[in-house]
């Protein structure tokens, strides 16, 4: 297919549109930290929106998502509300998770959302649960996990991969491969730096994507999601990206070059799509100025709700720490 | 003779300094856990460390506690004098096995005939906001293992000078570092002798009450006997510095004199090192309480983002002087 016909076909503005109300949203998230809105960690996805937004696209509204504390554009992205998100990171009962869990800890059950978890590795087991309850009950979705390279060397992950495998469950595993644990480069926490490679020794497919490429993605992750719904089997992308901020707010870099930071810079999924976009006449200036200002409405407007939430009343604190009788989770 | 050289430094700088000397004394010691090294250690413990020793001595590990905690024990084991680093308690929970079967039971099962000389560090604690992952104080969940040492260095003092005897130890010692604490700054010697790691510490002598608290805590028991100072109650401070095994003589002496207790704890209450305490307190100092122990514990939630949320299920000074005031039998 030529250049423009991918583009088309893919609704390329639409990706456009779901990358930056990611990105502006993460960089309103920034300013908030600093007036002190937002407190605790916020890990941020800057650099990384073409992984969420193309993965998105094919996974579908009775699918499953688990997700990572680095979370605000997977939660965006599958639909949880703007505002919500931004009640949530206030800490107000507005917020997708009453509160109670701030940025690392979105939840939505509306969205199938399962949660940013804050433990490396910890949403993996979850996942395959997850699918296996829905293989057990007949339903025909799968289950998405995102999960960082980090993940890639815990025990869960590999306990995980065997059990995915093993009993033929229907997730598709989401590696961000962002090339750093923190400050751990991947050659420095991997024997093998192919991440595929290794997930295909757990006898499922598994191959490695251009996470800058936010069509790349979406075509991977739309292959692989029908191999995981077809097939009745797991999947395994490892898609390469890089996160051009700081691990978390407190992260002083130490262990990585400007340079290297500027080299990915280049590759910036954003302006890469847009340059594409307009080359195939498909958008112009006020095209995408149009996006900016629906993006901006949308933010200020989950800024203005959050800010006119309401902390939850310290007699409440300790509820929700027990499931009243009766009460199910499953959808 | 002129007075020792004095340095003005922070709690996270005496830790640093203390792992620095350990490396100079012994060539035997390494520092291993994940962002030790390149990153400059996740709460900055160890910056610097990297580029003055080299990566055979500060060692990146994967996130692989499990192994990483394991493979501390075998080096220990081996003849090494590891410093294992866990970013926070809450992740010592994927290495649990490897602490409570192996670290707290070979010596044990092998007869007396290997020892596990190992120091593991790790941080602690609630009050930034970062949620029911990051935050809680399992401390009184790993005191409850024999075989274990715990230590919760809560001053300047402890932080620079509880890890020589920890690593000198030949059993397995586990180090909790409040988070709240490490920008905690103030003056100690250039050159401070050793600290026991044996003791409690009386931080604050009083005659009516006497306040007991570890780790984050102690900064709350003092607020809380200045509080009842101002209302002319002198309440005395117990730092129990040594968790496992609890120096029951300092606290069953204090409560003899003082006839009333509080124990503060960040933990839950249920099953807690608080309830631990209490219990001691009853079991062999009962005819001397004039009133029942107190209990000031984290509320048993897990713990909340909001900010709100979060410092009503801490222990705050106002509760711990409440609590005090209650053992008094005085109102308000
Ligand atoms: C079990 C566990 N160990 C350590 C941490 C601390 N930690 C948080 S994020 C992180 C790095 C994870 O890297 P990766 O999985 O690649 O995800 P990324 O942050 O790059 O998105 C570490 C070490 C944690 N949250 N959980
Ligand atoms: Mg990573």
């Amino acid at each position: 297919m030529s250049a423009a016909g991918r583009l088309a076909e893919a609704d390329g503005r639409h990706l456009l549109h779901q990358m930056l109300r990611v990105r502006r949203f993460e960089e309103r998230c920034v300013e908030l930290y600093s007036a002190t809105k937002i407190r605790g960690f916020l890990h941020l996805y800057i650099g990384e929106e073409a992984v969420a937004a193309g993965t998105m696209e094919a996974i579908g509204p009775k699918d499953t998502v688990v997700s990572t504390y680095r979370e605000h554009g997977h939660a965006l992205l599958r639909g949880v509300s703007a505002a919500s998100i931004m009640a949530e990171m206030y800490g107000r009962v507005e917020g997708c998770s009453r509160g109670r869990g701030g940025s690392m800890h979105l939840f939505d059950a509306g969205t199938r959302f399962y949660g940013g978890n804050a433990i490396v590795g910890g949403g993996l087991p979850l996942a395959i649960g997850l699918a296996l309850a829905d293989k057990l009950r007949g339903l025909n979705r799968l289950t998405a996990c995102f999960f960082g390279d980090g993940a890639v060397a815990e025990g869960e992950f590999h306990e995980t991969m065997n059990l995915a495998a093993l009993w033929q469950l229907p997730v598709l595993f989401l590696c961000e491969n962002n090339l750093y644990a923190m400050g751990t480069e991947l050659a420095r926490h991997e024997s093998q730096t192919d991440l595929a490679l290794k997930a295909s020794s757990y006898q499922m497919t598994a191959w490695s994507v251009d996470g800058m490429d936010v069509l790349s993605v979406r075509e991977a992750a739309r292959r692989a999601a029908s191999e995981v719904r077809d097939g009745g089997r797991p999947c395994f992308l490892d898609l390469r990206t890089y996160r051009f901020r700081a691990h978390s707010m407190y992260d002083p870099e130490l262990y990585r070059s400007k340079a290297e930071v500027e080299r990915w810079r280049s590759h910036d999924p954003i302006p890469a799509l847009t340059a594409q976009l307009q080359d195939a006449g498909l958008i112009d200036d006020a095209g995408v100025q149009q996006i900016e200002r629906s993006v901006a409405d949308e933010i200020d407007q989950a800024i203005a709700f959050a800010e006119a939430g309401t902390p939850e009343p310290v007699a409440d604190l300790e509820r929700f720490v027990y499931a009243d009788a009766g009460k199910d989770a499953a959808r | 003779m002129s007075a020792p050289a004095r340095v003005r430094l922070t709690y996270r700088e005496a830790l640093r300094e203390a792992i620095r000397q350990a490396l100079i004394a012994d060539e035997r010691v390494f520092l291993m856990g994940e962002d030790v090294g390149a990153y400059g250690g996740c709460f900055g413990v160890s910056k610097g460390l990297l580029e003055e020793f080299g990566e055979q001595r500060i060692r990146d590990t994967p996130l692989s506690e499990s192994a990483f905690v394991g493979a501390g024990i075998g080096a220990a084991m081996g003849g090494m004098r590891p410093i294992v680093e866990v970013m926070t308690v809450n992740f010592c929970l994927l290495a649990l096995d490897q602490i409570m079967n192996n670290a707290a039971t070979i010596m044990h099962m092998s007869g007396g005939q290997f020892p596990i000389p190992l120091v593991i560090r790790m941080t602690t604690g609630a009050g930034r906001q970062v949620a029911a992952q990051h935050s809680h104080s399992l401390e009184g969940w790993l005191a409850h293992i024999p075989g274990l040492k715990l230590l919760a260095p809560a001053s300047l003092a402890d932080a620079r000078g509880m890890l020589a005897p920890a690593l000198a130890d030949p059993n397995p010692v586990l180090i909790f570092e409040h988070g709240g604490l490490y920008n905690l700054e103030g003056e100690l010697d250039a050159d401070p002798g050793a600290v026991d790691i044996e003791h409690a510490a009386i931080v604050r002598p009083g005659v009516e009450v006497t306040l007991i608290a570890y780790g984050g805590t102690v900064r709350v028991a003092i607020a809380a006997a200045e509080e009842l100072a101002g209302a002319g109650v002198q309440a005395e401070v117990i730092d129990l510095r040594v968790l496992r095994p609890l120096d029951d003589r300092t606290l069953l002496e204090s409560v003899s004199r003082t006839h009333r207790a509080v124990v503060v704890d960040e933990g839950w209450r249920s099953g807690s090192l608080a309830a631990e305490i209490s219990a001691r307190i009853m079991e062999r100092a009962f005819f001397e309480l004039d009133a029942p122990v107190q209990r000031v514990c984290s509320a048993e939630v897990p713990m909340p983002y909001a900010r709100q949320l979060e410092q009503a299920a801490l222990p705050q000074p106002e509760t711990v002087a409440a609590a005090a005031r209650r053992a008094l039998g005085i109102d308000g």
